[in-house]
């Protein structure tokens, strides 16, 4: 089974924390990167700009409005995302515990849906 | 068949019995699979050029043994390099043939390739990529996208799988015959995850993942040529001919799911429904009876019937009946449940339902809210139906079925605002 993480995070508060802080943060994602890189669950995966960087783009009746900044209003925004594929939930959950914006904000786990499908 | 046709055909048949006479005479399955690879790669590129050579295999395990020559010449210059003796070539392992390699070309090793590569020390997506490139001899990146992942992954789980065959010290060897039995049946549910791979991949534009059902039938087909006795191979390969008989009535151009009562059964392939057919008679007429044979025997009573309201249910209750007492699983009672509906009524298919909603298997599978969808339908309870659907729907993690689903409850709301 395929599965997205979506890693959420308080850009500010991220900017808060100290230096020492950080470099835990981003070491823990290299461990995990690359045990799940070994393990061959490994599939992809991207941090993306800070929300200051977001273009919205609406179309209503058929013309485009295209604003600076995220869709939803929140503190918290999703600032990256992987893939993987591993055998169960249970595996992609305990990955998830293991990713360090866990610890400060959250993280979603969210199986991809697929292409394949068997007849009723 | 073309000439590409025609030499891909011959790569994949000759590929199992070139690695087995590698492995017997160099050990090493890892490596000698490489050298495997690359002389595959080498005569796909050279023949259809050059015509195929006289003796194709004889060409295949030149080449190869070539490269494990230099492999380890290589390796043997690097230990000299680091001052530590080459223990690893003993100096008998000679490049000339060994005893037992000058065998007929008749000889298979497909078998003992397939126990190797579907050893239960490895997971089970592990044995299927495994499988796949050293008994199917397909490429990594073939595999890689008929599973859908960056041909990296792919090939750092076939890494991963070689070094735990040469970490845990499996044997290139068949299995001793005691514990026979139980092998054969981890490598016969294999070649099932393979086929289920492609034949429900087969609904959307993924022709490649498609193959995976062709390979699959080709691997098992090989598999009942040296195993004809063995009526679980047969009800295997039977199941899969017959459910990949359907193929083309089971979508609609567009990608579409058709459920099983509402195909257009002039599509389904006579060919493959008639040797499914003879396979599984054979095999229950003679051999002790198994699950694959069962299964096998109840699609074939879908595919006598030349109409949906002609379908034996009868026969299939007890076929599930009999299925439930030899191998039990949810799914089973899901599919049996089916059965009995038909036979008795929806609300003894309801009933039997129940039985899995403590079922920790089964109770939160989209599956179970399909069947109970289908079921209350029938029942004319539109307002359960539609609900379940809607369940149904929201808990698949396939595209097509969620259409489906999603569809038969906007149908179910359609009709009743005619009403």
């Amino acid at each position: 089974m395929k599965y997205m993480l979506l890693i959420y995070q308080n850009p500010a508060a991220f900017q808060a924390l100290s230096e020492e802080e950080r470099n835990v943060v981003f070491a823990d994602v290299d461990t995990i990167m690359k045990e799940l890189t070994e393990s061959g669950e490994w599939i992809g995966g991207d941090g993306l700009a800070d929300p200051s960087q977001t273009k919205t783009v609406k179309v209503r009746d058929g013309v485009p409005a295209v604003t600076d900044g995220p869709y939803l209003e929140a503190k918290e925004h999703l600032v990256g995302y992987c893939m993987f594929e591993c055998e169960n939930i249970e595996r992609a959950t305990e990955i998830a515990t293991r990713w360090p914006d866990a610890r400060y904000w959250a993280v979603e786990v969210r199986p991809l849906m697929s292409a394949a499908g068997t007849e009723m | 068949m073309k000439t590409d046709a025609i030499v891909e055909d011959l790569l994949r048949r000759l590929a199992p019995q070139v690695l087995g006479v590698l492995v017997r005479r160099h050990g090493r399955f890892d490596a000698c699979e490489d050298a495997m690879q690359e002389a595959l790669l080498a005569a796909a590129v050279g023949w259809p050029e050059e015509g195929i050579p006289e003796n194709p295999r004889g060409w295949l395990l030149t080449v190869a043994d070539r490269r494990m020559t230099d492999q380890l010449r290589s390796e043997q210059a690097r230990r000299r390099r680091e001052d530590r003796v080459a223990a690893e070539v003993p100096a008998d392992s000679s490049f000339a043939p060994a005893p037992g390699d000058d065998q007929s070309p008749e000889h298979d090793d497909t078998l003992t390739l397939l126990f190797l590569c579907c050893h239960p020390a490895l997971s089970p997506g592990a044995q299927i990529a495994l499988t796949l490139r050293a008994v199917g001899g397909l490429t990594t990146s073939e595999i890689a996208s008929a599973f859908l992942v960056p041909e990296a992954t792919m090939a750092q789980r076939i890494r991963r799988a070689k070094q735990r065959i040469k970490a845990t010290g499996i044997p290139f060897s068949m299995p001793a015959e005691a514990e026979r039995v139980e092998r054969l049946r981890v490598v016969l549910h294999v070649l099932y995850l393979i086929f289920n791979e492609g034949y429900s991949a087969s609904s959307g534009p993924d022709l490649q993942r498609a193959d995976l059902t062709r390979e699959a039938i080709r691997l098992t087909r090989a598999v009942h040529r040296l195993l004809p006795d063995d009526g679980e191979v047969a009800g295997l390969l039977a199941l899969m001919l017959l459910t990949d008989a359907r193929r083309a009535a089971r979508t609609l151009p567009d990608g579409a799911l058709v459920p099983l009562a509402e195909q257009d059964r002039s599509l389904w392939n006579g060919e493959a429904i008639q040797e499914g057919i003879s396979l599984v008679t054979d095999a229950l007429s003679r051999t002790p009876v198994g699950p694959y044979q069962i299964q096998a025997a109840i699609a074939a009573v879908h595919a006598e019937a030349a109409r949906a309201e002609d379908t034996d249910w009868p026969q299939i209750v007890a076929l599930y009946e009999l299925l439930e007492r030899i191998s039990p699983n949810p799914v089973i009672t899901l599919n049996h449940a089916v059965a009995v509906a038909m036979v008795q009524g929806p609300r003894a298919g309801l009933d039997m339902l129940d039985s899995l909603d403590g079922d920790d298997r089964i109770a939160r599978h989209h599956r179970l809210d399909a069947v109970r969808a289908h079921l209350f339908e029938m029942a004319g309870d539109h307002a359960a139906a539609l609900s379940s659907y809607r369940i149904a729907a929201r808990r698949t993690t396939s595209l097509p079925e969620r259409r489906y689903l999603e569809t038969r409850a906007a149908r179910l709301t359609e009709r009743d605002r005619h009403i």
